[in-house]
């Protein structure tokens, strides 16, 4: 066996746009009809497009392999043909071992039949045989949290526990090659950290995973390396924060190209430190966010909002050139404007999204948004959780015989009382 | 196809589990449960009585016991194979659409897993015929063993025609409901009902339906205790292993195309 776990070469695949004649009563005057009028051949050829174009590329044993690119890219028709769901039009494609696909992981479901009746409906469905079933119905049971709901039928769950169970039977598969499609969505927060934590384990016992996401925290924290997609062609592929930064940057030349009717666009933000652009600090690290703007009318009192999220997009911190006392301007059309914000990078570990909107101040009219413009990442020394560094530092540590703590507390409630 | 036939044996547990479930399904919803299996061909055994009372006021005879059981021998045979179209035919398009779109897996799996699941009613029904066929007290004796080899070829045959017309429907939509027509019609082009011996040398039109040597021969071993007519019986089993193989090539030549076009 190669080291080789996967691989696409040259693949295309063609897609029929609209209606096919989809019942022999249409089809048979079509197909008469067809014989005198040639031209309406090269009219059905117009209906076509072509998903994905000349895509290749290659997955070793044990890599984790992220694809990312805007909805329609082609990103889950690379995996149906992975999954062999569908054949490519051209091209080649080699698997090598066991594929289990988390895409739609209840797909299998029978609404009438119960919880454990499923596990074993879709276990097979998936690939496992009875016996290995059987041998891991008490982890999946355990792992799907439903002990108690396992002999109820599925009809009477709730979408979170369908989803829940679902998953729970995909994470068992134990496959060579595993494709995960926007899965982890499912379930409370609880259950989310549960799965990434399964596919962690998975990564880790040597499996190859191909790993399809919107959210980019997920695929930066799986795959050292990521695949860029774009209209059916791949636009790039190397390490993943270096696609993911030019994923941003083509979002947004997408934006500008449809910028004519706006009056004003933001167009470049740069993240940098002292010595220049920059993409990964220290916790409380001195940053600075250039930010350009381009007027294409005259507009006045505007302001620049800058705005930091977290890697779920949560607003970390806000702030704007306005209320930062800077008051508002006024541009000429053909006029640039540039701005610099220094932050003090007071955060914790984790990837930070930094977004940019300018705005009229008193009517509050957007004009341009950029979210997110940039990604950085922020390492710190300490191990701190959370959005905020505040640099902690344990200032006291002791223990106390029981004697003393009781007198503590006795003084404490005379305190009180007093 | 050799590989493809290796493959459907890997995943010969899913075809046994999506037939408990169809059969599990099935028995679950009912109020008749198991009585299901027997309605529909007592249904039919009933309308062939009828349809015979009138040949025989017509002919100025009496209805005999072998009638009866001759029709009763046909009828179940025939549900088994209308049960395996129908269901077959239905099992890309309505239920299991999400399967046929998600995840992969051979798909002749869901039209043989609805002659399975058909073949199970069959058998419960059989049993309860077979009771029957004691009380009037048919002969045990040497030509009951054709009754496997009818029965086989009859499998083949539904099992074929049921993934011609799986496919077929999942590209087209009006195959369901032309399918339909032909086996709620068909009954009168088959001898359920009647026997071709009635027809006398016209009726050798009549069995060139193929599954009209089948029924007549399992008629003819189990009720007349007569080996079945070879030539025919021969020209049916060569007509099911064509459409049994044509069937699965002409499936699994499509099967590609079904994500996208379902």
């Amino acid at each position: 066996m190669s080291d080789v776990a996967l691989r696409m070469e040259h693949v295309y695949k063609k897609f029929r746009k609209g209606e096919s004649f989809n019942s022999l009563r249409d089809l048979i005057p079509a197909l008469t009809g067809r014989m005198f009028r040639q031209q309406e051949l090269s009219q059905t050829d117009k209906r076509e497009f072509w998903a994905l174009q000349d895509v290749s590329f290659e997955v070793k044993r044990g890599e984790a392999l992220g694809i990312i690119g805007h909805n329609g890219a082609g990103k889950s028709t690379i995996l149906k043909i992975l999954s062999r769901i569908m054949k490519p039009t051209k091209g080649e494609l080699m698997v090598n071992g066991r594929l289990s696909a988390l895409i739609e992981v209840s797909a299998g479901f029978h609404q009438d039949l119960t919880g454990r009746e499923n596990i074993f409906l879709n276990g097979t469905i998936l690939g496992m045989t009875k016996r290995e079933i059987e041998s891991k119905l008490d982890q999946i049971v355990a792992f799907s949290g439903l002990e108690e709901f396992i002999d109820t039928p599925v009809k009477r769950y709730s979408s979170g526990m369908y989803a829940r169970l679902g998953f729970s039977v995909a994470a068992h598969v134990d496959p060579d090659v595993l494709i995960v499609d926007e899965v982890l969505s499912v379930g409370d927060y609880v259950f989310q950290q549960k799965c990434m934590e399964r596919m962690r384990e998975v990564i880790n016992g040597g499996a190859t995973v191909l790993f399809v996401s919107h959210n980019l925290k997920s695929v930066t924290e799986f795959c050292q390396r990521s695949l860029l997609l774009e209209h059916g062609h791949i636009v790039e592929i190397g390490p993943t924060p270096q696609v993911i930064s030019s994923y941003l940057n083509r979002s947004r030349s997408e934006h500008l190209k449809s910028a004519d009717s706006k009056s004003v666009v933001i167009s470049k933000v740069t993240v940098r430190n002292a010595a220049g652009e920059c993409l990964r600090f220290q916790s409380g690290e001195k940053a600075w966010i250039d930010i350009e703007l381009t007027a294409y009318k005259r507009c006045s009192k505007l302001s620049v909002s800058l705005y930091v999220t977290d890697e779920q997009y949560q607003n970390v911190f806000d702030t704007s050139t306005e209320r930062l006392g800077h008051g508002n301007f006024i541009l000429e059309a053909g006029e640039a404007f540039i701005c610099t914000f220094e932050l003090q990078l007071n955060l914790a570990d984790g990837v930070f999204h930094p977004s940019v909107i300018v705005y009229r101040y008193d009517t509050q009219t957007e004009y341009d948004r950029w979210a997110p413009a940039k990604t950085f990442y922020v390492s710190s020394d300490q191990d701190v959780r959370g959005a905020a560094n505040l640099f902690p530092k344990v200032t006291r540590h002791e223990i106390r015989s029981k004697a003393a703590s009781v007198a503590a507390i006795a003084s404490d409630e005379g305190r009180n009382l007093a | 196809m050799r590989e493809e036939l290796q493959e459907l044996n890997k995943y010969r547990e899913l075809l046994f589990m999506i037939t408990y479930r169809d059969i599990k399904v099935r028995y679950k919803q009912s109020i008749m449960g198991f009585m299901w299996a027997i309605l529909m061909p007592i249904l039919i055994v009933m309308s062939g009585i009828v349809v015979r009372y009138a040949y025989v006021l017509a002919a100025h005879k009496q209805l005999q016991m072998a009638d009866i059981t001759s029709v009763a021998v046909k009828s179940l045979p025939w549900a088994f194979l209308v049960s395996s179209i129908r269901f077959g035919g239905n099992s890309l398009i309505l239920s299991n659409r999400d399967l046929v779109t998600k995840i992969y897996f051979p798909k002749e799996i869901f039209p043989l897993a609805a002659v399975m699941s058909s073949l199970f009613d069959f058998a419960i029904a059989a049993v309860a015929l077979v009771v029957f066929l004691a009380v009037v007290q048919v002969h045990v004796n040497l030509s009951l063993l054709w009754v496997p080899v009818l029965l086989l070829t009859l499998i083949a045959l539904a099992s074929g025609i049921g993934m011609v017309v799986a496919a077929g429907s999942l590209f087209f939509r009006d195959v369901k409901y032309i399918v339909e027509v032909l086996l709620t019609f068909g009954i009168f082009f088959t001898p359920v009902f009647y026997d071709v011996r009635m027809f006398g040398d016209k009726g050798k039109w009549l069995l060139l339906n193929p599954v009209a040597p089948i029924l007549e021969g399992l008629s003819a071993c189990i009720t007349r205790q007569q080996r079945p007519d070879l030539s025919w019986l021969a020209y049916s089993v060569g007509f099911a292993a064509v459409a049994l193989l044509g069937g699965y090539v002409f499936f699994k030549h499509l099967e590609p195309a079904f994500a996208e076009s379902i």
